[in-house]
């Protein structure tokens, strides 16, 4: 099993000290977060992609370029991708470009976005929301597979002859996830290619997850890509900890109580009642998250929402401290007991070019321009 | 002899109501009328009052607390619906509003509902036709013919039996709604309407 942070980006005052980071500080602090989340042992870093303050992580690629260029095991990942108001050719290309450099470190989790306004930034209309998820991404999976596309949509002009370099590593595209909170149709879309699936959580009651995620199990299974519970499932988690539980409680309640998304609405208390928000002690944390496989069934990876809401660098680099020395470790032990044998881990890309059967080099060669041939006709 | 589910929302805030007691009252007169014809009423009072802050943060979090949600599910599950609200500013309160908007859409199409308020004097009456009855054909409602209007002076005064004639009235139209339609049923928010190739094949 896989665990990690998400990201959002968020610049956000520190409520404590009415001081807000510029956007050069918050940059720079989420990039020491990532190295961090290495160095204490976390499988994955996930950024968020978002076009509008108080958000910064406007260029997910170039962030996990630089990360990539400085860690050497963590896998790298968003959360999300917006499928819907990206080019899904210029999504192939950057991530194909950021598998190579960081030499398969890099998987993706498709999002639609939940901000309406993005859409026409983009020239597209949020109410073709899930249709642009759907055609986009019948695109990106086509452009990673296919060395040369024709392609006709509704959103999109359309593509002839198109090949989309470079070529993924190995000949194998990254692993895809897909991420929605409350629409069926993206569990379904999940289920359909076989993708995982990722249910950010962290703002809704379990027993709605525990809903979207049997249906997605029951698709993958419809669809014939193995047994429900064989799916690849993925659940987001927000936690505070500190040695005392009293102490985490009295350090986070003024950070949550001015959070964005759910700030001056429920108390901490009740908020922790009806979503995995978990505020107390490391064993809390981990009493917790292990109640989640008892929704969900055995899953595949947790990522951990940790730097947000104006939290100091210094505090989330200790939370990262205490969560990959204290309590993943006994996540690792404690999930893999009773997990039936195979059910899988989430895929990375030595398992995914091991089941390809081995990787191949799959640069497309142009042909030189003085016969005009093109790679198509060679091929 | 089947059996119908009434829900009853009461937006009143002072305790004792008099909104409450307008509530009872028609889900009273409902359960007699419902019973003469046939069917047995299992009456289900949600008072908004007790679900006030769930409704903020329903609107703030994007996600409705357990207890609130129950109150949406008992409301979209039913054969009918009163709705009985105190009017403020010349319209329904807010709070009354609120619990409206986090309710799912399309959970009041096709239901029969009796609309009903209460104020300090009869000026405001008019308030059911101008601002509730809108408001529920907006939703897709079936609300009858009769409204309820109860100001300070039907509970005390010699008019009180004016507004027990007006309240049977109203109960006696929403049972007749009521008994010429099949159990409400809710939609699955899971369930899929159309096969992902229906949806892939909608952008070609």
């Amino acid at each position: 099993m896989q665990f990690g942070i998400f990201s959002v980006g968020d610049v956000t005052m520190d409520p404590t000290t009415g001081r807000t980071p510029t956007e050069r500080e918050r940059i720079k602090a989420i990039m020491a977060i990532a190295l961090n989340a290495e160095e204490v042992g976390l499988d994955v870093f996930a950024t968020g992609e978002h076009h509008n303050p108080p958000f910064v992580p406007s260029s997910p690629t170039t962030m996990l370029g630089w990360i990539a260029a400085r860690t050497e095991r963590i896998g790298l990942s968003t959360a999300t991708t917006l499928i819907t108001t990206n080019d899904p050719v210029k999504i192939a290309e950057d991530y194909a470009m950021l598998q190579h450099l960081a030499d398969g470190r890099v998987d993706l989790m498709m999002g639609r976005g939940n901000t309406g306004p993005v859409y026409p930034w983009f020239g597209k209309d949020i109410r073709d929301g899930i249709e642009l998820a759907v055609e986009n991404y019948a695109l990106l999976h086509r452009l990673w597979r296919e060395d040369i596309v024709n392609w006709q949509g509704k959103h999109r002009t359309p593509l002839q002859s198109f090949t989309s370099t470079p070529r993924p590593l190995d000949g194998v595209p990254p692993f895809v996830w897909h991420g929605s909170i409350r629409s069926p149709q993206i569990a379904e879309q999940a289920a359909y290619y076989g993708d995982g699936f990722f249910h950010n959580n962290i703002f809704w009651p379990m027993q709605h997850t525990k809903q979207m995620v049997r249906l997605y199990r029951q698709r993958f299974e419809h669809y014939g890509h193995g047994r429900a519970d064989q799916a690849i499932v993925g659940l987001g988690g927000q936690v505070f900890m500190r040695k005392n539980s009293q102490d985490a409680v009295r350090e986070f309640r003024p950070y949550f109580d001015n959070a964005p998304v759910y700030g001056h609405g429920p108390s901490l208390e009740e908020f922790t009642a009806q979503t995995p928000l978990t505020v107390g002690s490391p064993q809390q944390v981990i009493d917790r998250t292990l109640t989640f496989r008892d929704h969900v069934g055995d899953y595949q990876r947790q990522l951990f929402l940790m730097d947000h809401a104006g939290l100091p660098l210094k505090t989330v680099l200790e939370q990262l401290d205490i969560l990959g020395e204290e309590v993943v470790p006994v996540l690792r032990e404690e999930f893999a007991k009773n997990r039936p044998a195979d059910v899988p881990d989430a895929p990375t890309h030595a398992s995914l070019v091991a089941a390809a059967g081995g990787g191949r080099d799959a640069t497309v060669h142009a042909e030189d321009d003085v016969t005009g041939r093109t790679a198509e006709v060679v091929r | 002899m089947s059996s119908r589910r009434i829900a009853v929302l009461t937006a009143g805030l002072s305790q004792p109501s008099s909104t409450r007691m307008l509530a009872d009252q028609l889900a009273d007169a409902t359960r007699r009328e419902l019973e003469a014809r046939g069917q047995v009423a299992e009456v289900t009072v949600l008072d908004l009052r007790d679900r006030a802050h769930d409704v903020v943060n329903s609107m703030l979090t994007g996600f409705p607390s357990e207890q609130l949600q129950e109150a949406l599910d008992t409301v979209a599950g039913a054969d009918a619906l009163i709705a009985v609200t105190p009017i403020f500013s010349a319209s329904y309160s807010g709070l009354f509003k609120s619990f409206i908007d986090v309710l799912p859409r399309e959970s009041l199409v096709d239901k029969p509902v009796v609309i009903a308020a209460t104020a300090g004097t009869a000026r405001h009456s008019l308030a059911l036709e101008h601002a509730l009855r809108p408001l529920f054909a907006y939703l897709r409602a079936v609300v009858v013919p009769t409204s309820v209007f109860a100001a300070t002076e039907d509970f005390g005064g010699s008019e009180r039996s004016h507004l027990a004639q007006r309240i049977d009235r109203a109960a006696g139209e929403l049972a007749g709604e009521v008994v010429r339609r099949e159990p409400a049923s809710v939609a699955d928010p899971f369930e899929l309407s159309e096969s992902f190739e229906q949806l892939l094949n909608r952008t070609h």
